[in-house]
Parts: structure tokens; sequence; C-alpha cells
């Protein structure tokens, strides 16, 4: 995988710095606290949530048994359809079928609808390094390119800059990529989101080629589907004549009927809207409505490594809603920069080392950027248990010893004696997450986390179911 | 060996030995609410409000009116019509009428006002309006570009409750669109932004038979 956040210090390093930024700390608070209050109450609306979480979990697992089946289906309807479809098998094959499509058509620009699959290839890199000019069209993407920056969260990923530095940036930067930020502007939202609508008109009425990723992709119709917010998304997948979408082999589900269970838990627990004002779905091309030449290219780059371990795989399951970020105690104190991958907080701390390996020493530290105190579980619509799969990324790098383990002796000075001792660790850990929401304090691999901030209170309910079964 | 048959032989090698995992239960609510159409229709019209659309009620004699008193209200002068869209509807406008041809540009579509249109369903628990490409909805790209879409929805026959019920009477080998209020952006400090790129005003018209 590349995409890798080039020149980044291991977590605990990234993260020290970021914790003592007050101004990033507070902006991480105020949106992480607004959208998880938010969620909560569009997720109490569903009286079958628990039901509609259970059932998301079951269809992407077995799609993910059935992986092999399911993509050769998956291909077949597209084709039908009029599309057409490639396999690649890491970033560099994927970047370069899209460097090819788009040169084939002799188009130098493309515009962008936000896409994770793409920013973890480093596609825009890529399509740079070929001549090609690769605008992305989501504003907080537009921000993320203007300011030369990466972004730090799925959903928001310009949550780290407030208002008054996305005025300058626009002032300073958006001239040199088209039409110029207008005169004065001014830091209201408003007045923003108008500059960057005049600053992308321009290049959405011009483009012939466009590229996306998906949500999802349903093997029984070819049909592929996108939620947005801002209608970027819509502009990118019908203006152009051309249309690519690099998608994960993960993000397939079986039948038309699954995409019910996962329209009505993304964006619940995304944005906490009862549905995103958007949602575009598509089966190859259609006559006179939209592109005339479809291609979907399919990415590999270390998900079937992924697949292949029994506990990490369910990594896979995720729809990449964000609302495991927006409870995380770490990530609120971190940021997203501070997991050097597209793919931050507690589903980057275990997709990141998976689709990448644990030999890199940002990567061994990324099972350690975690408490353990499980509120990403409680939240995610498709149950993947993120403590168990971190508990296991733990021991993996102890068993490996290198880097890895010089990072992980780093970050865990206090239980230091166990390192020595794995199966001790690992029973310790494992003892961690079952009971986890009652010693936040002073889990084995946390200290180096906890030594250095005030602690999330514990919550007390939990405290007396817990003090309650052992007393039975 | 080409990418295709090592990207499959991996996920075989990857699963070898896996336990089954049979797809589970669908046992959630195929809705949340009652099966009373005038129930779904008020929860419609709260949940596109509640999205910022501009809902407003009528009769089938009263659309026309109410669709030219909108366009006047705005000071639409030029008005998209795809082309199954009823001609009765318009009856009451003096805004010109612009077609949506083959081969209008983006930019041309850009000039217009405003857009008119049907829809294929809505979905009253989501405040959703879904458009399927049909007669009188037209191409995709013409309720987008536009700053103020209407759409008429006639009840109870086009609405149903629930995103199950949407799905079953959708066509997945049309292109959709799924709108559920205008255009909105909280990128900037989670404020919300109506109107980025879609229509910054989006007006529902239930037409109540
Ligand atoms: S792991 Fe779960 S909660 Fe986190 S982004 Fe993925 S689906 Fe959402």
């Amino acid at each position: 995988m590349s995409g890798t956040f080039v020149g980044m210090p291991a977590f605990p390093a990234a993260a020290r710095d970021a914790v003592h930024d007050p101004t990033l700390r507070a902006t991480l608070r105020h949106a992480t606290h607004t959208i998880r209050d938010k969620r909560a109450r569009a997720v109490a609306e569903l009286p079958d949530w628990q039901r509609l979480r259970e059932a998301g979990k079951r269809v992407k697992d077995h799609t993910l048994r059935h992986l092999d089946r399911y993509l050769l289906q998956l291909e077949e309807s597209v084709v039908l359809a009029g599309g057409t479809v490639h396999w690649a098998a890491d970033a560099d094959e994927a970047n370069r079928i899209v460097a090819d499509l788009v040169k084939a058509t002799g188009e130098r620009e493309v515009v962008k609808v936000k896409s994770m699959a793409t920013q973890e290839i480093g596609l825009n890199e890529a399509l740079a390094a070929e001549g090609i000019t690769a605008y992305e069209t989501d504003l907080a993407e537009l921000i993320v390119q203007l300011g030369h920056d990466r972004p730090s969260h799925i959903l928001v990923p310009a949550i780290h800059r407030n208002r008054g530095e996305i005025r300058d940036i626009f002032r300073a930067e958006m001239g040199a990529w088209g039409r110029p930020a207008p005169d004065g502007l001014g830091d209201s939202p408003a007045e923003l989101a108008e500059a960057a609508r005049l600053h992308l008109r321009e290049k959405f009425l011009r483009a012939r080629v466009g590229v996306s990723g998906a949500n999802f992709m349903v093997a029984e119709t070819g049909t592929l589907v996108v939620l947005e917010s801002e209608g970027n998304g819509r502009m990118c997948l019908t203006l152009p004549e051309t249309l690519i979408s690099v998608v994960g082999i993960e993000k397939t589900v079986p039948t038309w009927r699954d995409l019910e269970i996962f329209l009505q838990t993304l964006p619940r627990s995304s944005t906490a809207e009862r549905m995103n004002p958007y949602t575009s779905m598509w089966t190859g091309t259609a006559d006179g409505d939209g592109p005339s030449v479809f291609h979907l290219v399919l990415l590999d780059n270390g998900r079937t490594d992924t697949l292949a371990d029994e506990v990490g795989r369910q990594a896979l399951r995720c729809i990449r809603c964000s609302a495991c970020l927006n409870v995380c105690p770490v990530y609120e104190r971190a940021g997203g920069h501070a997991y050097g991958s597209v793919y931050p907080g507690p589903i980057g701390a275990i997709l990141s080392p998976q689709l990448r390996g644990t030999t890199s020493e940002i990567d061994a530290s990324l099972p350690y950027a975690s408490s353990l105190c499980g509120a990403c579980y409680e939240v995610c619509p498709v149950a993947i248990d993120i403590p168990e799969v971190l508990v296991h990324l733990r021991e993996r790098v102890a068993r490996q010893g290198g880097p890895g383990h010089r990072v992980e002796k780093a970050a865990m000075k206090a239980a230091s004696w166990a390192m020595d001792r794995p199966a001790v660790l690992a029973a310790a850990e494992r003892a961690a997450t079952r009971t986890r929401r009652l010693h936040l304090a002073r889990l084995p691999g946390a200290g180096a986390w906890t030594a250095e901030r005030e602690l999330p209170r514990i919550p007390e309910k939990s405290f007396r179911d817990w003090w309650k079964e052992r007393e039975e | 060996m080409n990418s295709r048959d090592r990207v499959l032989a991996r996920i075989r090698s990857a699963l070898a030995g896996a336990p089954d995992a049979p797809a589970g239960p669908r046992d959630y609510l195929a809705a949340h609410v009652p099966d009373d159409p005038a129930a779904v229709l008020d929860l419609l019209h709260e949940n596109l409000a509640d999205y910022r659309a501009l809902v407003h009620r009528t009769d089938g004699a009263g659309l026309p009116g109410l669709l030219a008193r909108l366009l006047a209200a705005r000071g639409s002068a030029t008005v998209l019509v795809p082309p199954g869209l009823p001609p009765q509807w318009l009856a009451g406008t003096a805004a010109t009428r612009v077609a949506d041809r083959a081969h209008s540009t983006a930019a041309e579509l850009d000039e217009v006002d405003s857009v008119v249109t049907g829809c294929a369903l809505a979905i009253a628990e989501t405040g959703t309006i879904v458009l399927d490409g049909g007669p009188d909805q037209g191409r995709r790209r013409i309720t987008l570009i536009p700053d103020h879409h209407v759409c008429v929805v006639r009840a109870p026959e086009q609405i149903v409750a629930s995103v199950p019920q949407a799905m079953e009477r959708l066509d997945p080998g049309r292109p959709l669109t799924w709108i559920s209020g205008p255009s909105a952006t909280s990128d900037i400090e989670l404020d919300r932004v109506e109107g980025v790129h879609g229509p910054r005003t989006l007006e529902v018209v239930l037409v109540v038979s």
C-alpha cells in the first residue's frame, strides 16, 4: 500500500506533537463531540438498529467468504451493462491502468469525487507524474489539496482546519489552480462554500474524464453506489464522457436488496442524517444519460492479505462511516495525521497495518494507538470488534521483533516485563478487552498513551454492571 | 498469470478452510411507521422540511397554478422541461420552456433558472425523492445544474414508507439519483451550508389525489 504519509514519524511521536497543539485539540474535540451526539440521536430513531447492524455484519461476512464468486458475478454484470472491468493487484498497477485510460482519451485533467481508495494508492501523485492533473472536488478535499496537506478524517477530511485558515488557503492558492478566490473573501462558511462553488463549477462544466470510488458494488446487478452531500459527486459521475471508478474488492455486496441495510445504517452512522443529500446509483452506461464510457478498476492492494487473517479479516467489513473516529478518545486528542495513513482512527489502526504489513515503524506502532476502551466497537454499524483485532495485531508485532518490537517497547514501558513473555501479555490484553471499560488508566500497552493526558471518565453504569457480575 | 487470476487465486488461498458464513437473518423492520397513507404523507412532508426542502401541497387542479407561482416567486424567466413532463403542469406559467436536447451542453443548462420534474418515488422515513431518468424526469444533469429544482410527487401512489420498500420498487438498470434536501456541506467547522454544487433550492410539491 502506497499513500503512506512519507516521512511521518511513528504514531507515538506524531501524536505527542498533536496533543500539544491546543487549537487542533479544541477543533477536533468540538467536531467529534458534535457528530457523536447527533449520531446517537439518529440511531435511536430506529428501534431495529441492532438487527440492522447484525444483518450488515452477516451480509459482509458472507460476501467475504465467497468473494471470488461474487467478484466474478460483478464483473459479468458490469460488462453486460456496457462497462469494462480491470483488475489491479496493487497500487502501482491500479495507477498505471487509470493513467493509461486517461491518456487514451487525450485529456490531461480529471475531476475527482472523494475516494479513499484512490488516496490509498496515491493516484493523484501518480497521475501528476504522467502529466495529468487530478482536481479534488469535495469541499474538504479541495481545502486539503489547495493547502498541500493531508486529509485527517474519513468524513470531514479538513476537520483540522478552521475557517480563518481556509480563507487564507483559498486566497493564496485558488488562482494557481483555476478561478481565483473572489476579492475580499471573508471567512464565513457560506462565503467560503460559494468561492469553492465558483472555482469548481468551471472545472465540472468542461471536464471530460471523471474519477470516483464507490461505497458499494452490487454483484447481482453490476450497480455502483456513491453517497455524498454536496453534488460534486453527481457532477463527476454524470457530466464527463468517461468515468473511471477505482474500488476496493471488499466493497462488493451480493444483491440489490442488500443495499437496503447499508442505506439505512451508513448515513446515520456517518453524518448522523436519516439520509445523505445525494446518492447516485449507476449500472454500466445509460443511453444518452451520463458517461458513455465506464471503467471499473477492482483493487486488491493488500486486501487479500487482510482476508487471509482469521481475526483481522473482519476489518474488510468496514463501510467507512467514521463513527469509530468520533468516539475514540485517542483520535480526539491525536488527530488523523498521527496515524500516517489515509485511514485514521480506530479503523486505521487495524486496517493500515494489515494492508501494508507491520514492518515499518509507523505500522508497527498503530496497534498501540488505542486505549482498548471499546467505544469503537459499540458504534460500528457492521460490528467490527476493533479492540479484538488490535490485540491480535499487537501479538503479531510482538512476535516479529525488529523495528516493531522496538516501538512496542517504547509504547509499553510500564509493562515491559511482559514483552519477554508474549503469552502472558496476550492473556493480559485479552482480559483487558473483556473488561475494557473498567481500567482505561493502566492497560498494558496504553502506558505511553495514558501517561500524556487525562483519561476518559469511566462510565458508571458499566462499572456497576461489571461489579454485579463479579459479585454473582 | 494476469492480475485477475492472481487476485482470485489469492482470495481462494486466503479463504481455504474458512468456516461457512451464511448471510443470516433479515429480521429488521420493513418499515418504521404504521401502514397509513395519510400518516406516511405527513411524515414525508415533515422529513423533507427537516432537510430544508420547501414543501407544498395541492391537488391535480391546483398544480399548474402553484407551479406558476413558485417560478414567478423565484423570478425564473426560463424553465427546463424533461421530454415527458405532462404539458398541463406548466400551463399556467409564462416562463420560457427550455427543452433538454441530447446535445445541450452543461454550460447551456447552467443558464437556465429552474427545472421542473416528476419523480420515481419518495421515501417518507428519510425525506428522500428518487429520480430514475423516466420521461418526466429526464437526464441526471438537468436536475443538477440549475439552481432551483421543483419536484412533483403524486400522493399516495408514489410514496413509500421506508428504504426497503423503495428498493423493491426501483429498477437497478436505470440511473438512480436519491435526493434528500438541497445540496449541503458541513465541511467548514461543521457549519451546515446549503448549495455547494447541486441546486441551492429544492421545492417539493405533493399532489394529493
Ligand atoms: S470500522 Fe465500523 S465504525 Fe469505523 S469507519 Fe468502519 S464501519 Fe464505521
